[in-house]
């Protein structure tokens, strides 16, 4: 007997509502059996807490007297990108200080703003008659900003690859540190929890879906940049690789750095650890047989590091299972295995989630429109005009 | 009779010279191996414990330095800013004693100070840089 949305809404709303996260459905399941799980749960939710370098957020700063139209912007000298309308501007996490380098960035300015601190920003423009002024500047905060909203456009990524490097010296790279000789494995997922392991084929999220974001409610925007759902597969339906993504949108005024911290990956750069959960409304069986699915049964592969090209060489495919047991043997060598993404914030906001629903204060939704499943990822050619 | 503990960093081309060899030999210091990262043709490390009289100690530094080797005091100490800590798992992969770990149930790391070695490789790996080092 198949439920929908809106009959576990109103189960929601009456405080009715039987909620687990995703680590606890997978023994719920095993001890009360597909049939009955489907039966008794309502709703599952996810969650991941992981370094995503596609996010950033839109700024409106409002106008001066006489007015800007802000042609060059910098906030705590971190450019921000701010070729839209006179007072509009984006700063992505990942752009670095003029003055400080990779000690400061985008990802550090948005936490210096959810923090409530002052920020300095600074703009130059060429002037016009309708905005004659050329230069300001100023102190914000986020309270003064007229809207502040992250719009992240690659997040949640459906798995990850897991790095290592076989050369001879320490490699600094966006999957951290990693040590010669295999000398460590740093993985990035849930696993278990993370969103996109738990629906594979999107049946019940897509474009609108109401998402846990930062410590606040946001929405799925869009499918992600890079969203590649056509990766081989598992017979659970989870991809053996990177796949789908999702684009998020949320009000950068309701967050708090509990979950959106800003990072640093040394020698690397700057990202955001952003905190994302994903509620899964528990529809009928087939729901239950994708969200049981353990870190046991869910793979990836491992790729050098080392060898700086798109393809690189793979050292096997292995379950999130091995990666969390904190080593894996390669070549008769045992190798420590770290992660990146952090599984205890990523059950804590599964957690939070799971209690806003208890208490009636998040609805599910249905996403207005489906992710698309037939999307493929390109390459970049390096081709003249006359080769298109 | 005292202890340092040092970093030893080789620049490539003496990777292959018996360093090791000669403060034992020449200056006759005890020493003990508790890290090394060599590879020929590449910058080298080497945790050591020195024992031995001051003087001895010294010369043997000195020794060392003549023939171009960076030394350094190991940290003397590491410390965890647990409220920072976002609990991942970055610097347990770079523990080579496990001194660093999740633990399987909090799922939060755990820092054992007993099984620690100082040797440093977890410096700098941190993102949300909640780990410092005292040198």
């Amino acid at each position: 007997m198949a439920k929908t949305i809106e009959e576990i809404n109103e189960k929601i709303k009456s405080g009715q509502a039987v909620v687990l996260n995703a680590e606890e459905i997978i023994g719920y399941a095993a001890k009360n059996g597909i049939k009955n799980t489907a039966k008794k749960i309502d709703v599952v939710t996810t969650a991941t807490f992981g370094p995503m370098c596609s996010s950033g957020a839109f700024l409106n700063f409002g106008h001066s007297d006489p007015p800007i139209k802000m042609q060059k912007v910098w906030l705590n000298d971190v450019p921000a990108y701010a070729g839209i309308a006179a007072v509009d501007a984006y700063i992505g996490v990942t752009e670095i200080s003029e003055t400080e380098g990779m000690n400061y960035g985008g990802a550090y300015v948005i936490q210096d703003l959810v923090e409530e601190k002052p920020v300095k920003l600074r703009a130059t423009s060429y002037g016009t008659d309708c905005y004659p002024r050329k230069e300001i500047e100023s102190y914000i905060t986020l309270e003064n900003l007229n809207q502040a909203y992250l719009f992240n456009p690659r997040n949640v990524y459906q798995n990850y690859a897991a790095a290592t490097n076989s050369s001879s010296r320490i490699i600094y790279t966006y999957m951290g540190k990693l040590m010669p000789n295999i000398g460590n494995i740093t993985y990035s997922s849930a696993g278990q929890l993370s969103p996109l392991f738990n629906d594979p084929y999107y049946r019940t999220l897509g474009i609108g879906t109401r998402v846990f974001l930062g410590g606040a409610q946001g929405y799925i925007a869009w499918q992600g940049t890079q969203h590649n759902p056509e990766k081989e597969r598992h017979p659970n339906g989870t991809p053996l690789s990177p796949a789908g993504t999702l684009a998020l949108i949320g009000d950068l005024k309701k967050m708090n750095t509990q979950y959106l911290r800003a990072a640093t990956f040394f020698g690397y750069g700057i990202t955001m650890y952003v905190g994302v959960g994903i509620p899964i409304p528990v529809l009928d069986e087939e729901m239950v047989e994708f969200l049981k699915v353990s870190d046991e049964e869910l793979f990836t592969e491992i790729y050098d590091y080392s060898v700086q090209r798109r393809n690189k060489p793979s050292y096997g495919r292995v379950s999130y299972g091995q990666l969390r047991s904190g080593s894996i043997a390669i070549k008769g060598k045992k190798v420590p295995t770290g992660s990146l993404s952090s599984y205890s914030k990523a059950l804590e906001i599964a957690n939070l989630l799971k209690e806003w629903i208890q208490k009636g204060s998040f609805l599910l939704s249905n996403p207005v429109a489906p992710l698309p499943f037939e999307e493929k990822a390109n390459v970049l050619n390096i081709l003249g005009r006359d080769e298109i | 009779m005292v202890s340092r503990r040092l970093v030893l960093t080789f620049p490539e081309k003496i990777v292959t010279k018996p360093i090791t060899y000669r403060l034992v030999k020449d200056f006759d210091l005890q020493f003990n191996i508790l890290r090394a990262e060599i590879t020929a043709d590449i910058e080298g490390k080497i945790l050591i414990e020195i024992s031995g009289s001051k003087e001895q100690i010294e010369q043997g530094i000195n020794y060392l330095e003549s023939e171009g080797i960076s030394i350094q005091d190991a940290s003397k100490d590491i410390i965890i800013d647990i409220d920072k800590c976002i609990n991942c798992g970055v610097c347990p992969s770079l523990c080579m004693t496990q001194a660093l770990e999740i633990d399987s149930h909090t799922h939060c790391l755990v820092f054992d100070k007993n099984k620690c070695i100082l040797c440093g490789f977890c410096e700098n790996s941190c993102p949300v840089n909640a780990i410092k080092l005292k040198i």
